[in-house]
């Protein structure tokens, strides 16, 4: 475990643990949104699907648990990289000038912590419902089974017309999120493409497929996620297409 | 031309250092920046002041002695070229110019511009060669190497161990030296015997040198004097993982 | 005292063989109770001190640079040579042999030459297997290019960086032996004097850079592998540490310096461009094979800033009035002459006014008709990276007009004197590489600098020096011998009395005047007259520089300018022995070229009756005139012929 254990600790083995974490977030991310985007299908559609996650608790369990300890990994490594670069360079330049950073590289360290809060506020927001006007958890009816909501919470999380809280409140969240989103996608942007050199996918043949790969799929992402808000704004989804 | 220069000064490690203002007259288009600050240290000595300390030697970009930061950009930001072949005619009349040592932990400042790379070679010492006794080789021709990867491998080993990939760095790292050297002797059948284990230690002593984590920024494939590409990290990341799943130990 | 070369006699061809089964073997389990002293990290220096290393001595090993990595070695562009003839050209030990012995004019000793050219197939086997990145052919096999005149492709290379491989390959091997602990390496270290002890080199003392601290180190041998002197000229293409301190401490030690008066004129250099110039750039001789070398038919058609000529611009001058002055007088080789044939008559049209330059001091080297002929593509594949390399240090571009380039001081043939063991007529002193005279006679060939290097250090010396140490048996080593007291107290003096003096002119104005006075009468073309007015001058100059220099800062500290001030010092020592080199010899051959000594039509004419010897000198101290010791050179192999290349 000697070598394992030096590996874990050394600069590319936790770069390397901080792509195989991200790359695992990177998949649930993509999954977690295809899911989403049944709204577009309609409410039922969606709830089935909410309900379908539900009904294996002990699966939706583990699946939780990997991901809490993915994020903790992930950005366990990142704050210790991150204080190991700083190390490096105790005393800074007067003046520095930036030759092929890109605005998205240079700020990995401010779009993680912010992604932080926003998978926090996340999960307050639209799966404990702390922060949400009015969420419905799902419910296993008379029949036997099992309705969820998310179809209406969504809507309400979003809806700038939503019973208990303010406009101003509900236009807030939309562009933390829409923001937050923004972030992810430069985060990712950048992450999945560094991904592959951590991880020595490289080939001098394939580099660009790989900057393109990143940014194609950062762009859906963020076009794909913010899509839900705002349709909710616009009405596209909402109360009328429920039921 | 007329310059300003603001040069850093420190008297040694241990000194806080400051920055000098000085005036540089009369400057040629035709000299080379090095040669401009031998003009400005000629004065100084006849003052009987202590010169500007920077390194430097074959004055043609090979022997890597040279380098440190004109406004912010190693080697001065040129394409492929270092300081010492950088020429005045990349500047105008009445440029302000700032100029730093490569700052870095693991590079202190031995005196004004000039500092200890010595990590680097370290790093070499780990494992940066191939274990051939003097006098033991086969025929040179008794492997046929493709030109392919014949001509990569030199594209790795073109390095000349400046240590601008790690001034430029935001994080100080020092991936694209040490991957340039694990990737040429890694793609030569000459290195495949202890290819592993010399990613292993190599590796360990760059971190223990005290480099930072490599962002894949790609800066200092900028502002690499001889061009080295950051694939060279990509490929040492990943023999560092094989070895990994090979169980090795170095 | 009489100079033994100690060859081996008898047949050529076994001489090395036969030399090396006679030779001592030290036991290896007694080889770590030797100390030995390697001044030096190039490619001989490093490639001693690994192979020692590896064998299981105790080396000690030293170099002024903050990495042994950085010699001047790293800066050798075009190739190494090798007898191999993998190109099927009929090549052979023998032709190698027979090339080198020409192209030195005569002056080198057959059996060391022998021995090159065998050791120079092991070289191309151990660098490969080092892992240097050789230029290869489609098939996978190692390609060759000629070079230099050379009628056979014999040359391998890593595009226009074989020394910077070379020197890596080597840097390695010598890294694996510092991690193993069998050499300690000392950068940023320099060596100030020799320490003989009973006769025989057992010590140096040295300065640290950094910290000013003057060091005694004792050992049963010192190898020197320091380098050539052409920096004695200031402008040169050599890196700026390059210096003559270490042999010439040596010189001052008893050690006797061989031919100091050869020194090679590169052909193809960037010209100067101005008076703050402070190095050279040499542009690869390949430029030679596609460019053609041209002047002005009218002076006043050349331009010259110093003089106020504007002249033409190049593309201007009609063909019917440019001189292709190579093609002219030489219709055989034309542009490719050898070395010092080409750059002797880029004087000639410069002195006759013709050059085309900042001072005058350039002839055009023109790629117009390659583009017809070969297309600027293929050109641009060809030369790319030197044309880039030009465009950034003069500003001009080779594709628009043509090169101008002129010959600048690029390699020292003289050296110390040493036998065929290397070993100098100080015993337990051996020298390596360009720092010894022993190879090249009176004239170096392209791409066989970093042969003799390699074949010195990896191959020749790791034997000898087993013999001397066997012989003498482990001896006990003592910093406390008064030797080293009294040479330590003559370096402290020494660098004191440069901090007082005080004065008022730069280091550097002192070396720029010595070089321009030796780059003007003891340059390209020498005469009698002009090397004893030089003889005046230099003590004049020396005099002045110990009453006038300015160095500031202190003793104990990093001082760059008190570096070069002691360089200098010793620059203006050598100088002298240099010129009177030149002036004894009177006969022209290779790199020397005296103008009372040549055919009418003007080349160089050799004297085998009166000159075929190696001059070797002797100190007698400073202002005192060195005795001159002949070793006669003795041709059994090779016919003594007059080098045409009409
Ligand atoms: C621009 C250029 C191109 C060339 N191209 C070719 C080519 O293509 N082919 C070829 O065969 N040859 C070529 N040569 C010649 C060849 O490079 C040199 O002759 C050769 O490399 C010399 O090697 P060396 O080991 O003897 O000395 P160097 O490489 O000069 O090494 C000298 C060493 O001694 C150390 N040293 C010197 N003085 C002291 C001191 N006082 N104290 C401590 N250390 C000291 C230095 O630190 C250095 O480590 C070229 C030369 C130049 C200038
Ligand atoms: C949705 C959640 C997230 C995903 C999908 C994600 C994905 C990624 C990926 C793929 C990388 C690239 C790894 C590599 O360089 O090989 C990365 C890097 C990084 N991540 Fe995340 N990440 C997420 C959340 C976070 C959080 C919450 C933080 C911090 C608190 C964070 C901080 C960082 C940092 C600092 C880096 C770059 C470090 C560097 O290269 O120097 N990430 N991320
Ligand atoms: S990789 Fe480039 S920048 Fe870094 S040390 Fe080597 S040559 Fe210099
Ligand atoms: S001085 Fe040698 S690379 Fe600049």
């Amino acid at each position: 475990m000697n070598w394992f254990m030096r590996f874990a600790k050394s600069t590319i083995g936790l770069k390397i643990t901080m792509a195989i974490s991200g790359l695992v977030l990177f998949a649930f991310v993509i999954g977690h949104m295809v899911g989403n985007l049944q709204v577009f299908l309609g409410a039922s559609a969606l709830n089935h699907y909410a309900a379908f996650l539900q009904s294996e608790q002990l699966l939706l369990w583990i699946a939780r648990i990997v991901l809490l300890v993915l994020v903790v990994v992930h950005i366990w490594s990142s704050v210790v990289l991150t204080l190991r670069a700083k190390v490096a360079r105790p005393q800074g330049y007067r003046k520095w000038q930036s030759k092929a950073s890109t605005y998205a590289s240079r700020t990995m360290r401010v779009s993680g912590p912010i992604l932080l809060l926003f998978i926090i506020f996340h999960l307050l927001h639209l799966t404990i419902g702390s922060v949400h006007p009015d969420l419905q958890h799902c419910a296993v009816q008379a029949s036997g089974d099992l309705q969820c909501f998310a179809y209406q919470n969504v809507s309400a999380a979003f809806s700038l017309s939503t019973a208990g809280t303010t406009a101003a409140i509900q236009g807030g969240i939309v562009a933390f999120y829409i923001v937050a989103m923004l972030l992810l996608g430069m985060h990712l942007g950048h992450g999945a493409y560094s991904m592959f050199r951590t991880l020595g996918l490289t080939n001098p043949r394939y580099d660009k497929m790989a900057r393109a790969f990143a940014t194609a799929v950062a762009v859906i992402i963020v076009v794909g996620n913010c899509s839900i808000p705002l349709a909710v704004l616009t009405g596209l989804v909402g109360q009328a297409g429920g039921h | 031309m007329n310059l300003t220069l603001h040069v850093w000064r420190q008297k040694g490690p241990s000194d806080v250092g400051q920055f000098q203002t000085f005036q540089a007259t009369g400057v040629s288009k035709d000299q080379s920046f090095l040669e401009m600050l031998d003009v400005v240290n000629d004065k100084l000595e006849l003052a009987g002041k202590d010169p500007i300390v920077f390194e430097h030697d074959c004055r043609e970009g090979i022997c890597g002695c040279c380098g440190f930061m004109v406004n912010g950009k190693a080697h001065g930001g040129q394409p492929e070229t270092t300081v010492c072949q950088l020429h005045m005619r990349s500047f105008s009349d009445g440029d302000e110019l700032i100029i730093e040592p490569w700052r870095s932990a693991a590079f202190p400042v031995v005196k004004d511009l000039m500092v200890d790379r010595s990590a680097f070679d370290r790093i070499v010492q780990a494992g940066g060669y191939v274990s051939v006794r003097t006098g033991s080789a086969q025929d040179a021709n008794a492997i046929p190497i493709s030109k392919e990867i014949a001509d990569r491998a030199f594209d790795s080993a073109a390095c000349i161990g400046c240590g601008a990939c790690v001034a430029s760095c935001p994080n100080a790292s020092a991936m694209l030296f040490t991957g340039a050297k694990i990737n040429h002797l890694g793609l030569l059948p000459q290195g495949q015997v202890e290819r592993f284990s010399r990613v292993q230690a190599m590796t360990q002593q760059m971190d223990a040198e005290g480099f930072g984590p490599c962002s894949n920024h790609e800066e200092c494939e900028a502002y690499c004097p001889k061009g080295i590409p950051v694939e060279v990290i990509g490929r040492m990341n990943g023999d560092l993982l094989k070895a990994q799943l090979r169980g090795r130990d170095s | 005292m009489t100079l033994q070369s100690n060859a081996p006699g008898g047949d050529i061809e076994t001489a090395w063989d036969r030399h090396r089964f006679d030779m001592k073997v030290v036991n290896p389990a007694n080889k770590r109770k030797y100390t030995v002293i390697v001044v030096g990290t190039g490619l001989a220096g490093a490639s001693a001190a690994a192979t020692m290393g590896e064998l299981g001595y105790n080396v000690l090993n030293f170099c002024f640079q903050d990495s042994p990595r950085r010699a001047h070695s790293i800066a050798a562009q075009g190739g190494i040579n090798a007898a191999k003839n993998y190109q099927g050209d009929a090549d052979s030990v023998f032709r190698l042999f027979y090339d080198t012995i020409k192209g030195g004019d005569f002056r080198a000793r057959e059996e060391n030459v022998y021995r090159l050219a065998q050791i120079s197939n092991n070289i191309i086997d151990q660098a490969v297997a080092q892992g240097v990145p050789f230029a290869r052919e489609y098939g996978g096999l190692l390609g060759n290019r000629s070079f230099g005149g050379a009628l056979v492709s014999r040359t391998f290379y890593s595009q226009g960086q074989t020394g910077q491989q070379l020197l890596l390959g080597a840097y390695q091997a010598l890294s694996r032996q510092i991690q193993a602990g069998t050499v300690k390496i000392f950068p940023r270290t320099e060596m100030q004097d020799l320490v003989v002890h009973d006769g025989h080199a057992r010590g140096i003392i040295t300065r640290h850079l950094v910290t000013g601290k003057i060091e005694r180190w004792a050992a049963d041998a010192v190898v020197l592998a320091t380098g050539g002197y052409v920096n004695v000229y200031f402008l040169s293409t050599n890196a700026m540490g390059s210096n003559v301190t270490a042999t010439w401490r040596a010189t001052r030690r008893g050690a006797y310096f061989a031919n100091p008066c050869y020194t090679q004129i590169h052909p193809t250099c960037i010209p100067v461009s101005g008076g703050y110039q402070s190095k050279l750039t040499l542009m690869s001789e390949s430029l030679r094979n596609d460019g053609r070398v041209w002047v002005p038919k009218n002076a006043e058609d050349a331009w010259n800033a110093k003089a106020a000529k504007v002249g033409r611009h190049p593309g201007d001058i009609p063909e019917s009035d440019r001189d292709y002055y190579l093609e002219r007088r030489y219709p055989t080789f034309g542009n490719l002459v050898p070395r010092d044939v080409a750059s002797r008559n880029a004087k000639l049209v410069c002195d006759a006014g013709h050059g085309v330059s900042f001072e005058g001091n350039g002839v055009y080297l023109d790629f117009a008709d390659a583009y017809e002929r070969l297309g600027r593509k293929e050109v641009g594949e060809r030369y790319g990276n030197l044309f880039d390399m030009y465009q950034r240090i003069t500003g001009e571009s080779a594709y628009e007009q043509p090169m101008r380039i002129y010959p600048a001081p690029h390699y020292a043939m003289g050296g110390l004197w040493v036998d065929y063991n290397l070993q100098s007529n100080v015993p337990g002193l051996f020298v390596l590489g360009e720092a010894n005279f022993s190879d090249h006679g009176a004239n170096r060939l392209g791409a066989s600098a970093l042969m003799q290097g390699l074949s010195d250090g990896y191959f020749v010396l790791p034997y000898t020096i087993g013999h001397y140490l066997g012989i003498q048996g482990p001896r006990k080593s003592s910093t406390d011998w008064g030797e080293f007291a009294q040479a330590e107290e003559q370096v402290t003096d020494r660098i004191n009395k440069l901090l007082s003096i005080k004065g008022k002119r730069t280091v550097d104005s002192f070396h720029r005047e010595l070089g321009l006075e030796l780059w003007n009468n003891c340059g390209m073309a020498r005469n009698r007259h002009d090397l004893t007015t030089l003889l005046g001058r230099i003590p004049e100059i020396r005099a002045e520089f110990w009453e006038n220099v300015s160095v500031p800062g202190s003793a104990g500290d990093l001082n760059q300018t008190l570096e070069r001030a002691g360089r200098v010092a010793d620059f203006l020592e050598f100088a002298e022995v240099m010129a009177l080199d030149a002036r004894q010899r009177e006969e022209s051959c290779g790199g020397h070229f005296r103008v009372e000594h040549a055919t009418e039509e003007g080349e160089a004419r050799r004297d085998d009756v009166n000159f075929r010897y190696v001059a070797a000198w002797e100190y007698q101290g400073v202002d005192q005139k060195p005795t001159m010791h002949k070793e006669q050179l003795e041709f059994r192999y090779v016919k003594l012929t007059q080098r045409s290349y009409k």
